[in-house]
């Protein structure tokens, strides 16, 4: 049990949609200090009894947030995690759409902070997460709603032109114009909907493979 | 909105006589190391398209191969003059996977740098938003008397700019003996210098005039945008993650966020002048509550090991709210290190803030985003 709950903040295991999984840490001791409620989300450093104590520990108002997802989506999303004001939420690729829909008409959140496209070669995919924070909702000033979804991955990628692809949220959050951009010509993750693909940062004679792929090695390390 | 999209560089256009095309950079000193490709029918900006990325080093990449210790130099250098703050949220995010409790002097000690290096970024980009808008006096003072926390800075760290200052576990060094009365001597004299910033620069007719109702951002665009900082905090939004999401010792501290509602170059340009005044309050208050002995870091192990999964978090610089996002997979390098930096997110207003503008007006109004290319880069 504690393995797979580990394993699956990295790496998609198929799970059951129970909203209590949560990483244990380590040690009681990162409890951050800003963080205003205390041992929530922090089970005991035992790691076997882990599913029957974390449930009463889970921050109740993150957990109400995961909980609206869950109760909307049910079967295509699974909690990744939910700790003090971080809602970590798993989608399938046809999904990440109206879910992120839901996040910003229901749940109100406004803009994305951030997009990370991350590589798992080992398991032929890529994961593109968006961080959703909300300026104009005052209870949610803290929190960060983390969507991930995973694109299928190529071993030869052409990008724009193979599987990996994702459907763009530039219709729902404007602000992951450049981002999306920028995941795209560093991961080769094409957003199907974005009226704007060109490159952003590299070169546009850059002929080699996305660079922030693992198979893209440093030269020398 | 929208904007006219440019192919990059490549593909004939369809010539027009009225319009026409310049390239703003990349070498130039109005745009920093990027290119703003604006095409102009007479005095006005019809289209303009941010090409970002002459210098892009590949931060993130780099950090897939180093240690969490070792990540720490190469880091900063996105924004060499905010080094302190860009380092921050990578520090507390690394302590999050790690494992560590920090003791309270260091996060004080945190604070106060962190402050100090808003101040000095603050400067430098000030100095160089007089200069862009021919203001050659606030150019030489800002830069001046940026020096005053600069030595402070020294005295702290042992480097003027890059200081590698914050590591994960706390910070590399405590503080020299007396450090506290001549940093307070330092910044009550700081404090005093930039409140004269007014009579020569912000009360200015002539700059007034110049940045006034240009580049107005409204605040549903701003929010629609996910701008962030002083772009954010001058279109009327009160965001300031220092308040909103405190971390390390923040929320013992008294200080107040500055919000503006015009949206304009002006107002822009001042929020970040007003911080600094906040800076030196909170350098003050921290100065006073900080515990006057203790450990300031704790030990790592060698080559520590992340624990398994992600962690978010993000911090106020001196542009905005910055976030890093890591991915650990239980080794000694993290497996995916991700910044969102202010400039980045900031770039995007760019072509919604020129479009209709004068193309005299583009300096004041570019520089007005409290932009860094290399940071925008990484």
């Amino acid at each position: 049990m504690s393995s797979d709950s580990e394993k699956e903040a990295v790496e998609k295991k198929p799970e059951e949609s129970k909203p209590t999984e949560t990483k244990p840490p380590e040690k009681p001791a990162t409890a951050k200090p800003d963080e205003q409620k205390p041992a929530a989300t922090k089970p005991a450093p035992a790691k076997k009894p882990a599913p029957t104590k974390e449930e009463p520990e889970l921050p109740a108002f993150e957990k109400g947030i995961a909980d609206k997802i869950i109760e909307k989506f049910g079967e295509k999303t699974t909690i990744s995690f939910v700790k003090p004001d971080r809602v970590g939420i798993k989608v399938g690729r046809d999904d990440i759409h109206n879910v992120a829909e839901f996040a910003r008409d229901t749940l109100n959140y406004d803009h994305v902070d951030s997009v990370a496209g991350v590589d798992y070669p080992a398991d032929k995919e890529i994961e593109v997460v968006y961080h959703l924070s909300s300026y104009t909702d005052p209870t949610l000033s803290r929190q960060i709603l983390e969507l991930a979804t995973r694109a299928q991955r190529e071993e030869d990628p052409i990008p724009g032109n193979d599987a990996t692809k994702l459907p763009s949220l530039r219709d729902i959050f404007y602000s992951v114009e450049f981002h999306e951009r920028e995941v795209f010509e560093m991961l080769g993750v094409y957003f199907e909907g974005h009226p704007d693909n060109r490159r952003l940062l590299l070169p546009e004679d850059w002929a080699d493979l996305p660079p922030l792929r693992k198979d893209f090695r440093n030269k020398g390390r | 909105m929208s904007s006219p999209t440019l192919p990059p560089g490549l593909a004939i256009q369809k010539a027009d006589e009225r319009i026409m095309t310049l390239n703003v950079g990349p070498q130039h000193p109005g745009s920093g190391h990027m290119r703003i490709i604006v095409q102009i029918d007479g005095d006005y900006i019809v289209a303009c398209d941010p090409d970002p990325g002459y210098v892009h080093r590949g931060e993130e990449k780099m950090a897939e191969y180093r240690n969490y210790t070792l990540n720490v130099p190469h880091l900063e250098r996105p924004v060499i003059h905010d080094s302190c703050n860009i380092l921050y949220p990578y520090v507390l995010a690394a302590e999050e996977l790690l494992g560590l409790e920090i003791p309270e002097r260091a996060k004080y000690i945190r604070v106060i740098a962190s402050e100090l290096n808003r101040c000095i970024y603050t400067q430098y980009w000030l100095a160089i938003y007089g200069i862009f808008l021919g203001h050659s006096t606030m150019f030489m003072w800002p830069a001046g008397d940026r020096e005053l926390l600069i030595d402070l800075m020294e005295k702290m760290t042992g480097a003027r700019v890059t200081h590698s200052y914050f590591i994960p576990g706390g910070i590399r060094n405590d503080l020299p003996a007396n450090f506290e009365d001549v940093c307070l001597r330092q910044v009550n004299y700081f404090e005093k210098r930039i409140k004269e910033y007014a009579d020569v620069f912000y009360n200015n007719p002539i700059l007034i005039s110049r940045t006034e109702k240009t580049g107005v951002l409204t605040r549903e665009n701003a929010i629609k945008l996910g701008t962030t900082g002083s772009v954010l905090r001058a279109s009327g939004v009160d965001y300031d993650v220092r308040k909103k999401e405190p971390y390390d010792v923040y929320d013992e501290l008294d200080f107040e966020t500055n919000v503006m509602k015009d949206g304009d170059s002006y107002a822009r340009s001042r929020i970040p002048w007003l911080d600094m005044m906040e800076s030196c309050r909170i350098i003050r208050n921290a100065l006073q509550k900080m515990p006057k002995s203790g450990s300031v870091r704790v030990k790592l192990k060698p080559n520590p090991k992340g624990e398994l999964g992600s962690v978010y978090k993000r911090i106020e610089s001196g542009r905005g709210a910055l976030g890093c996002y890591i991915v650990s997979d239980k080794k000694v390098e993290p497996y995916r290190v991700k910044l969102s930096v202010p400039s980045f997110r900031n770039l995007i207003a760019l072509p919604h803030l020129l479009i209709g503008e004068k193309l005299g007006n583009m300096p004041s109004v570019y520089w007005s985003l409290n932009y860094w290319p290399v940071e925008a880069d990484r």
